[in-house]
């Protein structure tokens, strides 16, 4: 993993300290509210329903036990004993007192943590794939690149007050599990004919209220041009890109209302520019930040698979957990382990103190001192020996993290919504914990097979409905929560925006429209081999609208 | 005109706090005191600056509420889980999970 170097702790010691300050003069009145505020989401800090909420980068989804643990702590002693992990693989405190936040950030800077740039309009938090540097389907480990952006853009002068927000992503596998067409610029790694390694730019894509799928705008960027090529487009975007509404400032919308042709023209001769000066990234600095990065060594251990099988079909609920839980690792002998957060009625990217200490422990103990989070909200043991799944499966069975369900329709990605959000019209959390519960049975998810299914509680879209593959947005009609499905959306390979199915449903109908939805797909698909979205992207929308309303346009 | 509350979010963390009929902030919703005049809501606004420039809170706003079986509820839906708390815990223990 990266450790900080001298400069990093400078400047996370340097802004605690000028945050710290900033909090005690607002707390003795020598600055008000709106002095404050921009201050305070510089640092994460937000102001919601119930409290103050302090946002926490976790860099492309990389943690170690000693930095989880840390989470743990802070979730005790500052918080209410838990943290909740979001879709932008940080995670976020509901109920911190701002007088105790310097104390959290000064603790959190032990540990190589803070909150700087995790809101406003600067390059946030890099995400990246969370089986990076494990996975069996990886070209090349996408994490050192993440981390070159991470540093570059950390306190970017000139990147520091955008039109808006600024997403950036990068995947280095066949499956792209980062979700990067739906970023500002997502990064896709690969290697030419050559052998050379360099990155295709997707640009302009995202979601919220107005959802776009990123465009390809080069197909090969040397890996040393990196920062060049990453400049020349945000220093365009930040030209002309628009200040004058906010929902119009992104991006996607500058491509979409100048042309993808008009400026690559002028992103290509910036970098033209850009591409000899000092932003060519060194073989050698690549070199030194890739070491960081060097997978783990991993002693064969080819003697477990035979007694994986037997302890397999000697506990059928272990088995289950196997068959969902755990990826293939690029050594025959380990296996990816995903944790889901997804309990049957719980809320999705939670996480108590004492579990994420029970994380921690695995973690150290079991997969190399390593953890990933997932923009899915569920955590990751990126390298567990097949061995040692038995012991981990136990462990995480009695602190009630052993849900086999991932890639299931209870493996729900859902914002905090009306519960806790400001910005909410409606609530996310009771509607997966309502659809968790009504599709508790395993036998019955898998039946249902592989899906997508994601809710958001307002159109800025945090639990990314737009991709889901059923997706669902809370919206306020006349004082009620109303719940608008749409169907078909994809993240990753083949990313989609999914289509509205009609009328909204309300907080008592949808979990049975979701239902409608499900037994439609199961009596027209062709077999138990073709998903959901196959089956979807094959039938189209007419027979799930007739399903889901009667002729007049009514839910049915 | 419809009763209004005034609620704010206190300073020191956050936590939604509603002006009272003593002329303080309480954590409780339903010690909240009720404007059912417009010279009341001028009232309220002025104490939720003077409030706000002392200090004690912020994001202070006149809320609409309505009187059921003798109790003050808050018309929208976020206000409510604002008095209330997160809907979570109690759904959980419905479902016994
Ligand atoms: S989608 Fe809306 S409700 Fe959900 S977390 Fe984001 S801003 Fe809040």
């Amino acid at each position: 993993m990266y450790r900080y170097d001298e400069f990093d702790k400078a400047f996370v010691a340097a802004r605690v300290a000028e945050f710290s300050d900033q909090v005690t003069r607002r707390l003795a009145g020598e600055m008000t509210e709106e002095e404050f505020m921009p201050l305070r989401l510089r640092n994460g800090v937000y102001l919601q329903l119930h409290a103050y909420m302090l946002r926490v980068a976790i860099p492309y989804g990389t943690l170690s036990s000693r930095q989880l643990r840390k989470l743990a702590h802070i979730a005790r002693r500052y918080d209410r004993g838990y943290g909740h992990f979001t879709t932008r693989q940080n995670i976020q405190f509901n109920w911190p007192r701002l007088v105790d936040i310097p104390e959290i950030l000064e603790e959190l800077s032990e540990v190589e943590m803070h909150a700087i740039q995790t809101s406003g309009n600067c390059i946030r938090n890099v995400t990246s794939d969370h089986f990076a540097g494990a996975a069996a389907d990886e070209f090349a480990d996408p994490r050192p690149y993440a981390e070159i952006l991470r540093q570059w853009s950390s306190l970017h002068p000139e990147f520091s007050y955008l039109p808006r927000k600024f997403k950036i992503a990068v995947v280095g596998a066949r499956i792209d599990r980062a979700a990067i067409q739906v970023h500002d610029i997502g990064l896709w790694l690969k290697r030419d004919s050559s052998g050379k390694l360099g990155f295709a730019f997707y640009v302009g894509g995202g979601q919220g209220r107005t959802p776009m799928v990123a465009r390809l705008l080069r197909d090969f960027v040397p890996e040393e041009d990196l920062l060049s090529y990453t400049t020349a487009i945000i220093r365009i975007y930040n030209l002309y890109g628009r200040r004058d509404n906010k929902y119009k400032a992104r991006i996607k919308i500058l491509i979409h209302e100048t042309g993808l042709e008009k400026l690559r023209e002028e992103i290509e001769a910036e970098f033209a520019i850009l591409k000899t000066g000092e932003l060519k990234l060194p073989q050698a600095d690549i070199d030194a930040i890739n070491a960081y990065f060097h997978t783990p060594d991993l002693a064969d251990r080819p003697e477990w698979h035979h007694n994986l099988d037997w302890l397999r079909s000697d506990d059928p609920a272990f088995d289950r957990w196997v068959n969902r839980n755990v990826a293939s690792h690029r050594h025959p002998d380990y296996g990816i382990v995903t944790i889901s957060l997804k309990p049957t009625g719980g809320v999705p990217g939670d996480a108590t103190s004492v579990q994420m200490d029970v994380v921690a422990d695995l973690a150290e103990r079991y997969s190399k001192d390593e953890l990933r989070v997932s923009y899915h909200q569920n955590l990751v043991l990126p390298h567990v020996a097949l061995g040692d799944l038995k012991v981990i499966y136990d462990t995480l069975l009695a602190t009630g993290l052993a849900s086999a369900n991932i890639g299931l329709i209870s493996d729900i990605i859902a914002c905090p919504g009306l519960d806790y959000c400001t910005l909410a019209n409606a609530r996310s959390i009771s509607v997966a914990q309502q659809i968790s519960a009504r599709f508790s049975s395993h036998d019955r998810q898998m039946q249902v097979g592989e899906i997508q299914l994601n809710i958001s509680g307002c159109i800025n879209a945090c639990g990314h409905h737009h991709v889901g593959h059923i997706g669902i947005l809370g919206v306020e009609k006349k004082g009620s929560e109303l719940y608008q499905l749409t169907l078909g959306g994809n993240a990753g390979n083949n990313c989609a925006i999914g289509e509205i199915t009609g009328r909204g449903f309300s907080s008592d109908e949808i979990v049975d429209a979701v239902e409608t939805v499900i037994n439609t797909y199961l009596s027209v698909r062709e077999s138990n081999k073709e998903s959901f979205i196959s089956t979807y992207r094959r039938v189209g929308m007419a027979l799930f609208r007739q399903a889901l309303y009667d002729v007049t346009g009514r839910a049915v | 005109m419809s009763l209004k509350i005034l609620t704010a979010s206190r300073l020191t963390d956050g936590h939604p706090v509603w002006y009272c009929t003593d002329g303080g902030w309480s954590k409780e919703f339903s010690n909240a005191a009720v404007a059912d005049t417009s010279l009341a809501c001028l009232l309220f606004e002025r104490v939720a600056k003077q409030a706000i420039e002392k200090n004690e809170i912020v994001d202070a706003t006149l809320v609409d509420v309505e009187t059921r079986d003798g109790r003050l509820v808050a018309l929208r839906l976020r206000e409510r889980i604002r008095a209330n708390g997160p809907t979570i815990t109690s759904y959980a223990q419905n479902q016994s999970i």
